[in-house]
């Protein structure tokens, strides 16, 4: 067996090597179960889309002659609420009630026959336009259309 | 009386033997000197905010044994425990209370710290923990204030949680993983729920033991100020001396909480309704009024940048050079430190302290469209926080859809 020293000898000289190759083997599988732990958290973490399809049309429940010039009210549109608006010269309009500034939920001010936002004082003329305040955006519109005393909304 | 004693010793004793606790704790304990100077009474402000956190863990798992968390019923719930529940105001305004004596407290901490220069080396990391402690706390009241599912907390966690979503693409992201959904709903009580009762807890409580652990290693630190004229007045052993000074404090503060309690109890309001109006005068917690408040002054949009992210970004590098204050705050070669740093905490403080103020103080804050404040307070915002329009209307539309 005198052919086996030299072959000793050798893996003695790689040795360092191999540990090198070993501990690498152990970083790089240590990492990769962590990995493995994480992945699944941060997913489980993050919501799924939200089931209920979004709405495009709503019929609220309310007469259209039983609303009173100048005068608005929120209504659901599918999960978020929208507002419906009777100007003072009578007609109806409708935006979603979601503030473009932070999200808050707006409300018509009879005062002044715009939509006000109370979190930072937005405003809001009666076409969803910018009328002051911190709001980048004007207010989605939505359609409004009368099935008989039926108001029907619908998202453009 | 004496036989008795023995007794006890020897029980503690026998503990001793097998645990070898005391022999490993207190030496560590006996080991600290708290100096005296006349800066001392900051030295307290610690103490203070470690019997305050043991004193929310205690009433907040009290609440729990009536808490629901759901949308459904957590109003309820928390009615529940106001009107019915013997001393159930008591414990809830405990812990609502406590929450900002706390959130103050760490404030002044802060404050006390960063003006006494104690975070210079080798004390980073007690800094760092500390700062790491300020946002946990944070953290803990803005997940709170949501729990009781009432209008205000809702509209501030509405604009709250959309905030770190203007910040281009990791915003989103974040605000959904907050919210649980696009929407503040019963998804996201269900989250505030889970970070508020244990995750922040559990953040809290360690890095509370590394930061106790790491003052207790370095000994409290004396202010350039004192050190330079030479402190005279010595020092006290942490044990048993400051630590008895402590439970002096401790108990005046259980006693203004109590008076708190039993004279200002905690209000509820009306429950959360996602489809009213947000109510006027929706505020968030004093102690993030400051930022709210520069949100309001911004406007829409500054050098084609969107004002929320100007100000979001500017409040995250605020952040930062506070979490890097040691290392930016280097002595020069004679060891003395640049007074930029005193003035620049001096001018933070101002800053914080003005807004504050102009949010408590303007009723609504002027635009040149704006009616006068009376036309103000008449506006159609009732008691229900619905508006008059709504109930002329007479017909409670989601009534009629649910
Ligand atoms: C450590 C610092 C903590 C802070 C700053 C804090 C803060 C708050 C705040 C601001 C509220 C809303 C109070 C109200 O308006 O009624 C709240 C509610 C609540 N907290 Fe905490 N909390 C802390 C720790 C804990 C802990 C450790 C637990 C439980 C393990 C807990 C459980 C609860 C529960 C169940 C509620 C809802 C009941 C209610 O609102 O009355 N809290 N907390
Ligand atoms: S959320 Fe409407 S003005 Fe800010």
């Amino acid at each position: 067996m005198s052919h086996d020293a030299p072959a000793r000898e050798n893996a003695a000289a790689t040795e360092p090597n191999r540990r090198r190759f070993v501990d690498r083997l152990l970083g790089v599988t240590t990492f990769g179960m962590f990995g493995a732990i994480l992945h699944p958290v941060l997913r489980y973490l993050y919501p799924p889309p939200a089931s209920e399809a979004s709405v495009n049309t709503v019929t609220l429940p309310v007469r259209a002659s039983d609303i009173p010039a100048n005068s608005g009210t929120i209504f659901k549109f599918g999960d978020r609420p929208g507002i419906l608006v009777r100007t003072p010269g009578g007609d109806l309009r409708a935006f979603s009630a979601r503030c473009t500034h932070l999200n808050c939920t707006v409300q018509y001010r009879e005062d002044i026959s715009q939509i006000w936002c109370a979190c930072h004082n937005g405003l809001f003329d009666l076409n969803g336009g910018i009328a002051g305040g911190p709001p980048p955006a004007p207010l989605e519109s939505f359609v409004v259309r009368l099935r008989g005393e039926e108001v029907v909304v619908t998202r453009s | 009386m004496h036989r008795l004693r023995a007794a006890v010793g020897k029980v503690l004793d026998w503990f001793e033997d097998r645990t070898g606790f005391m022999g490993l704790v207190m030496p560590l304990a006996r080991k600290k000197q708290v100096p005296v100077h006349k800066h001392s009474i900051w030295y307290y402000l610690g103490g203070m905010l470690v019997f305050l956190f043991m004193l929310q863990v205690a009433t907040g798992i009290l609440l729990l044994f009536y808490y629901r968390p759901s949308a459904e019923g957590a109003f309820e719930s928390v009615q529940f425990l106001m009107a019915q529940v013997r001393f159930g105001w008591l414990i809830r305004s405990i812990h609502s209370w406590g929450a900002n004596l706390m959130i103050f407290v760490v404030f002044l901490h802060m404050f006390s710290v960063l003006l006494l220069r104690a975070y210079r080396a080798p004390r980073e990391l007690t800094w760092l923990s500390g700062v790491a402690l300020f946002a946990t706390c944070l953290g803990l009241g803005f997940t709170g204030y949501l729990l009781p599912w009432n209008e205000l907390a809702y509209f501030a966690t509405q604009v709250g949680t959309e905030i770190p979503g203007v910040v281009p693409v990791v915003g989103p992201v974040i605000r959904t993983m907050l919210r649980g959904g696009d929407e503040v709903t019963g998804a996201t009580l269900t989250r505030f729920y889970a970070l508020h009762v244990s995750v922040l807890p559990a953040i809290a409580f360690l890095l509370i033991s590394f930061h106790v652990v790491m003052v207790q290693k370095h000994g409290m630190s004396v202010p350039p100020s004192v050190e330079r004229q030479g402190s005279s007045r010595g020092s006290i052993p942490f044990f048993p001396n400051f630590l008895l000074r402590d439970f002096v404090g401790w108990l005046c503060a259980i006693m203004v909480l109590a008076s708190m309690a039993a004279f200002f109890p905690a209000h509820l309001g009306e429950k959360a309704d996602p489809f009213a109006p947000a109510p006027a005068g929706i505020k968030p917690e004093w102690y993030f009024m400051f930022m709210f408040q520069s949100l309001k002054y911004l406007p829409a949009e500054i050098l084609g940048i969107e004002g929320e992210l100007v100000g979001v970004l500017g409040f995250g590098l605020l952040g930062l050079v506070l979490l890097l204050v040691p290392f930016l705050d280097r002595p020069d070669d004679q060891g003395r430190h640049r007074k930029v740093w005193t003035w620049g905490v001096y001018g933070t403080l101002a800053f914080i302290l003005f807004l504050t103020y102009l949010g408590y103080t303007e009723e609504v804050p002027s635009s040149q469209d704006e009616p006068p404040a009376e036309a103000v307070s008449a506006a159609p915002v009732s008691i229900d926080g619905r508006s008059a329009a709504f109930r002329a209307l007479g017909l409670a539309i989601e009534e009629a859809d649910s």
